[in-house]
């Protein structure tokens, strides 16, 4: 990657992503999101924990300016998502839970649409779509339409796009939810290698323990909306006097994390105080 | 302000509008279907009634009409597909690029709207091979209001898919905005009485009027109040459409 385009406004070690007293109400009555705080440390893998509907969703959104926080303060390299939200959005790639590609096009048409969004200068797209396409290994298939290509694939694809702009940041939510375990495993050593070789700060969101402790620097875990506990796994499973991520999920939590897929709207499962536990 | 970027963003998008409709050939074909039925059945089927009446030549009277039908069918379907885009998740790779929500709305809706308009010459070309004979000089002319009617009604399938999140209401807006929208337009017969004072409050009446006189010379309206009407109501509707497309939350 070009250094000279790295949008990187903060340095190793400082905080890409502040999060302080962050609240999200639907309808006033709702709460998804409550009073939550935390840091990521730029260049960090940060891992955020939690059950279906337990607010995960929600804070992405909020962090990544598709939703306004009701209140507190969010800084993501160093902009507030409410106030300049393009400095922010350009910060940072994201992929969705639910795919977001134009099944129409081609792998290559949705890279190219995606860097004329993003106002990657037209004498470079080439090179970085190449670049991407061959780093997710999916250059071969480049002038295929995207509808033929499988889960795995269209994720890659979606993680290949997330970071052509280069962004400093990569949201990813539920980035291994519906795949088969060697796809996981493969989709995870991506994203390690880009954490460890670019120094890209990732920001994850998974209700997968072993993602947790195989990944994360630090982890979050959230329940309804709270923050239970903020560290790294290792502090949290010493701290709660438990052999495992798992047994200090239900030991903090009171319950077990439901692994069953998660669905695209995290509050409106909430709403229904719906998240019956029990079952893994 | 609108700098280098908005406009790319505009011609990205209008590219990608166009580049899904050539691709699906069965969407292309499939849309001309009803125009060429409603050409071919009513006007060798009503023609010569039309004629006994004193009305004249009716496929020269229905051919702007149908025209004008192929272009509202896909403009409306071009808007809506922003619902598609919603359930499908491509709106949310729109929605988090740093670009402005109307540079995305007007790109969105010039795609939506060429390819209605090219729809449209489509039929116009089919229409001339079974007995319609345009004014050849017009047809510039002619364009703009086929134009103008492509950019309102794909405005109108945007602003309205902005408001729904998913595809329950769309047979609720092809029976009571886009079927009354075409009946009481002046499409299939000459307006007179109750029907003649509704469609004033029809921009589609000015656009197949505008479209009518200039093709055929058979307006019933001042030219330039057709040229008037169907701008200002461009310009209006696509303010709406991306008013109502930046409130869009997903």
């Amino acid at each position: 990657m070009n250094p000279n385009t790295d949008t990187k406004a903060t340095a190793k070690g400082g905080a890409a992503i502040s999060v302080k007293n962050l609240t999200k109400k639907f309808n006033h009555a709702l709460v998804a999101v409550d009073n939550i705080s935390f840091d990521v440390a730029a260049g960090s893998t940060f891992a955020f924990l939690g059950p279906n509907g337990a607010g995960k969703t929600t804070t992405i959104k909020m962090l990544t300016t598709l939703v306004a926080p009701t209140s507190g303060s969010i800084s993501v390299n160093g902009f507030d998502p409410t106030k300049n939200a393009n400095e922010v959005r350009k910060s940072f790639g994201i992929v969705f839970q639910d795919p977001s590609l134009d099944d129409e096009l081609t792998a290559y048409e949705n890279m190219f649409f995606h860097a004329g969004l993003y106002g990657v200068p037209r004498s470079e797209t080439a090179g970085r779509i190449k670049e991407m396409l061959e780093f997710v290994e999916l250059w071969d298939r480049k002038d295929d339409l995207v509808k033929k290509f499988s889960g795995g694939m269209k994720r890659r694809l979606e993680i290949a796009r997330g970071l052509l702009h280069t962004p400093a940041i990569l949201f990813l939510d539920e980035p291994t939810v519906g795949l088969d375990p060697q796809t996981r495993n493969h989709i995870w050593e991506y994203i390690k290698k880009l954490n460890k070789e670019r120094g890209l700060t990732v920001f994850f969101t998974t209700h997968y323990m072993d993602e947790v402790e195989r990944i994360a620097d630090k982890v979050a875990i959230i329940d309804h909306g709270k923050m239970i506990a903020n560290d790294t796994a290792t502090n949290i499973i010493a701290a709660a006097g438990t052999q495992s991520l798992e047994e200090a999920f239900i030991k903090l939590t009171g319950h077990n994390i439901r692994a069953d897929e998660a669905g695209a709207v995290d509050h409106l499962r909430q709403m229904r105080g719906a998240w019956r536990g029990g079952r893994r | 302000m609108p700098n280098s970027q908005t406009f790319y963003t505009i011609y990205i998008l209008w590219l990608r509008q166009l580049k899904r409709y050539l691709r699906s050939r069965s969407r292309m074909v499939g849309s001309l279907g009803q125009p060429i039925l409603f050409l071919v059945a009513l006007g060798f089927g009503f023609g010569p009634v039309y004629a006994a009446a004193g009305g004249g030549n009716y496929i020269q009277f229905l051919a702007p009409g149908v025209i004008a039908m192929g272009i509202l069918f896909t403009a409306v379907f071009s808007g809506i597909e922003i619902i598609w885009d919603r359930q499908f998740g491509f709106l949310k790779e729109t929605l988090v690029a740093p670009v402005s929500r109307t540079s995305i709305m007007i790109g969105r809706t010039l795609g939506g709207a060429t390819v209605a308009l090219i729809q449209g010459v489509v039929v116009l070309i089919i229409a001339s091979f079974i007995g319609f004979h345009p004014l050849l000089i017009n047809i510039p002319a002619a364009l703009l209001f086929m134009l103008g009617i492509a950019v309102i009604f794909t405005a109108l399938g945007t602003g309205i898919a902005s408001l729904l999140e998913d595809m329950q209401g769309f047979q609720l807006i092809m029976n009571f905005v886009v079927m009354p929208t075409f009946f009481l337009s002046g499409a299939l017969f000459p307006l007179s009485g109750v029907l003649g004072k509704i469609a004033l409050f029809n921009p589609l009446c000015y656009g197949i009027d505008g479209l009518r006189a200039t093709l055929t010379g058979l307006g019933q309206l001042p030219l330039s109040t057709d040229a008037l009407i169907v701008t200002a109501v461009s310009v209006a509707l696509v303010g709406i459409g991306a008013w109502l497309f930046r409130r869009i939350e997903v």
